[in-house]
């Protein structure tokens, strides 16, 4: 059976001339060397004009010359090479580009420039006003303030005008609605002070403060975008494309963009299904446990459904691509997600809380100063330039900085331990989490099936029975030939469909397959199932000795046992929730230790299960991977999947782990935990530089210097502390990779 | 005080040639790898090599 031809031309770029434009997501770049040594490599080849690796994001830019060479050789040579690559599909690339990113460092850069212009002209107004500036020049100055910062409220303070005018149009309070009241005050009291020829403007102090703020926004983008890049290329990486019937018969690798409903394709024995669809022709068995948590096969045939991520065991299966239809388990899920994402929207984040706290109480003592010094006697003009100084110098500058501050910190520290954050606020939440639920297949057991170490084979055996798994596509047959690491396929191997694999050697028969097909006795095979729940049974039989079982199945990850304890002993309450049946989901709850588990839950179960632990007050960590667990991961207070899981669930999660090990969930909860305590301070840092600047501008005593000096100077304090979280937290997750 | 004339229009080109030239670099995605280019540096291996790009770079340099 050779590959089917692969449909480059869907990932390519027409750049003219007769040139063409490849983006590739490239896997094994682990530093300096590969990037020379790929693009050096690929330069060597016929027609290749421009070959460019990005090391931080991992991807590679290929241009060549159509007429001497094609994506082929290319993708061959990075191969060749030792590097998985595979192209991303110019459609998605495009609107994947960063523009929201470059909207806000350009918005960045002028605030910048503008606020070191305008502090030029500031510092020589106030060292002036001490000496003998003449109020000609100083109005001059103003004037040239003005008219810098005036283009610049306007063009960097729109990402937070918008934002603002989002929320108070839906009746909401966000930080950015005292941001904009302050900056538009600020701004035009300084207008108004410039036309007087008065001594003070604070055209620096709207500026600056346009900077400051830009910067934690733009950290915060930072944080979101590089998880982003990073799940782009690990799906782009899962090569999901698809060998698609043409009408001639032949088939054609097409990636998943390509298909609509309708499509035909065709899908061998050992392969992951990409789409879902109805079988039009053959007849096998589906391994659905990346869908529904079932680890038991389930047999199918022509006209049943099959969902994207389950897995053809053997036979080979025509499918012909249907979209959500009603009533199907993916329309249910659909749904289900629907309404457990409008349910999260709800959640407010700390700086938003805080904000809503706070812009009243500021608001409110603007508004008494104004009040207070005109019962005073004060004219009118004088006091309200002294009030909305109140709201200059209160402006949440620290704030603006405070949280994003610290999560870009967090997010370098949860990248380290192989966590990638979907959400920024996900860190708060995961910080008050007192429940954990967890899935089972795919989440505490690794979403391959492999070999049990308990397998009661020889070594010898063992190699024989793993030379002879080669031949078999079969998954179970492979997950063999993975664990016995076998390299050399037997000669004159049979295969008997949907039985098994023999062979002849030294002149003795071995055969491996279905217990059934090596003599093994349904009251044996039944012995064992009771014995070992969790684990399917291929038999292995040497001559005319007695078959052995060999148990293969998903077994648990690892350090899942030591992950679950230490959870435990942190205080957590754990449970399970699965979709598999009963014995599976016992045995794992078991060996896990964990009182509280359920089985054979549906979709809706879990989700019913979760809202019930939410209405306790207990603040619940979903983790998960199957298509089944997507609601469920959307309606919990915070979610996790393993990198492994299926598309749908990693874009309701709101953080996602790698590698094979459960730790990470530990971590997580450890560095949030941290990162919480350390946002906490800088709130009351924040907080406390308000209740001392406050009374000096209620006071009438803050300059436009006062201003900047205070502003910048907790600014400043702010960031510094959220640095320090990567002492603290580094000095204490060291421990524990140890134990 | 004329001298102001000069100076204040001198500082404003100044901080906006800067201010455009990192528009431009951001433009033509100078920040799109910060990565790579520190390493690119130490990286003489192209001297030997004679191949479409390094021609095309001795070209423009010469």
């Amino acid at each position: 059976m050779s590959a089917p031809e692969s449909d480059w031309a869907a990932f390519v770029t027409d750049t003219g001339n007769g040139k063409a434009h490849m983006d590739l997501a490239v896997d094994g770049i682990t530093c300096a060397a590969c990037m020379y040594e790929i693009e050096r490599g690929l330069r060597k080849l016929d027609g290749v004009e421009n070959a460019r690796v990005n090391l931080s994001s991992h991807r590679l830019a290929v241009d060549w010359d159509e007429q001497t060479t094609s994506p082929a050789p290319i993708v061959e040579l990075l191969q060749h090479l030792g590097y998985k690559a595979y192209p991303f599909d110019p459609a998605q690339v495009k609107s994947r580009g960063d523009a929201v990113g470059k909207e806000i460092l350009r918005a960045l850069a002028v605030s910048g420039f503008a606020a070191m212009n305008i502090m030029l002209l500031s510092i020589s107004i106030w060292s002036g006003n001490t000496t003998d500036i003449d109020p000609e020049t100083r109005s001059f100055f103003h004037w040239i303030s003005a008219l810098i910062a005036l283009p610049t409220v306007v063009y960097s303070g729109r990402i937070f005008f918008r934002s603002a005018y989002m929320a108070v149009k839906t009746g909401r309070l966000n930080m950015d609605v005292p941001i904009t009241i302050g900056v538009l005050l600020a701004t035009g009291l300084s207008i108004w002070q410039t036309i007087q020829e008065a001594e003070h403007a604070y055209f620096d102090s709207a500026v600056m403060l346009l900077f400051f703020l830009l910067v934690g926004r733009y950290c915060d983008h930072l944080m979101r975008r590089k998880t982003r890049s990073f799940a782009e290329n690990l799906a782009t990486l899962k090569a999901e494309s698809a060998a698609k019937i043409l009408e001639d018969g032949s088939t054609q690798n097409v990636p998943l963009s390509k298909l609509t409903a309708g499509d035909r394709v065709l899908v061998r024995a050992g392969e992951r299904i990409s789409v879902d669809g109805r079988i039009s022709t053959g007849t096998s068995e589906v391994d659905q446990s990346l869908v529904t948590g079932e680890t038991l096969l389930q047999s199918v045939q022509q006209g049943d459904l099959v969902y994207a991520g389950t897995m053809n065991t053997h036979g080979v299966l025509e499918i012909e691509v249907t979209a959500a239809v009603k009533g199907t388990l993916l329309d249910e899920v659909n749904s289900l997600l629907e309404t457990a994402m409008e349910g999260r929207s709800k959640y407010v984040q700390v700086a938003d809380r805080a904000s809503q706290l706070y812009a009243p109480v500021v608001h409110a003592a603007a508004l008494l100063t104004f009040i207070g010094w005109v019962v005073m006697g004060m004219d009118w003009q004088t006091a309200m330039v002294i009030s909305i100084s109140v709201l200059i110098i209160t402006c949440p500058c620290a704030l603006g900085l405070a949280i994003p501050a610290v999560q870009v910190v967090a997010s370098g520290l949860f990248f380290k331990e192989r966590v990638l954050l979907n959400a920024g606020d996900a860190i708060e939440r995961l910080a008050s989490v007192d429940t954990i639920v967890f899935d089972k297949t795919g989440t505490l057991t690794l979403p391959d099936a492999t070999l049990s170490k308990k397998h009661g084979l020889s070594a010898d055996q063992l190699e024989l029975a793993g030379r002879l798994a080669l031949s078999s596509s079969h998954p179970l047959s492979q997950a063999i030939a993975r664990a016995t690491g076998a390299q050399h396929i037997l000669s004159d191997v049979k295969e008997i469909a949907g039985r098994g694999v023999e062979a002849v050697v030294d002149g003795r028969a071995v055969k491996l397959g279905s217990p059934a097909f090596c003599g093994v006795s349904d009251v044996q095979l039944n012995e064992m199932r009771t014995q070992r729940p969790d684990a399917s049974f291929v038999a292995f039989q040497e001559g005319s000795e007695p078959a052995t079982l060999l148990p293969v199945g998903q077994f648990m990850r690892e350090k899942a046992t030591e992950t679950i304890q230490q959870l435990r002993d942190a205080g957590y309450n754990l449970e399970i929730l699965s979709g598999d049946h009963t014995g599976a989901v016992k045995y794992a709850a078991d060996m896990l230790q964990v009182a509280d588990w359920k089985a054979n839950l549906k979709p809706q179960d879990k989700i019913d299960r979760i809202e019930a632990l939410k209405a306790q007050g207990r603040k619940v960590l979903m983790v998960g991977d199957g298509l089944n667990d997507a609601p469920s991961l959307a309606a919990a207070n915070v979610s996790m999947s393993p990198v492994s899981a299926v598309h749908v669930s990693q874009a309701a999660a709101d953080a996602i782990f790698m590698g094979d090990s459960l730790t990470p969930v530990m971590s997580a909860l450890n560095i949030s935990r941290k990162a919480r305590w350390v946002m906490n301070q800088n709130l009351i840092i924040s907080v406390i530089y308000n209740l001392l600047a406050v009374p000096f501008a209620v006071l009438g005593f803050v300059t436009p210097l006062v201003a900047a000096l205070a502003m910048s100077g907790s600014s400043i304090i702010v960031t510094l502390n959220a640095v320090r979280l990567r002492m603290i937290a580094g000095a204490s997750t060291q421990p524990n990779e140890k134990a | 005080m004329e001298v102001l004339i000069y100076l204040i229009p001198i500082a404003l080109v100044l901080g906006g040639a800067g201010l455009v030239a990192f528009l431009w670099s951001l433009r033509s995605g100078q920040y799109d790898d910060m990565e790579g280019p520190k390493w690119r540096i130490l990286d003489d291996g192209d001297l030997q090599e004679n191949s479409a790009p390094v021609e095309a770079a001795k070209r423009k340099v010469s």
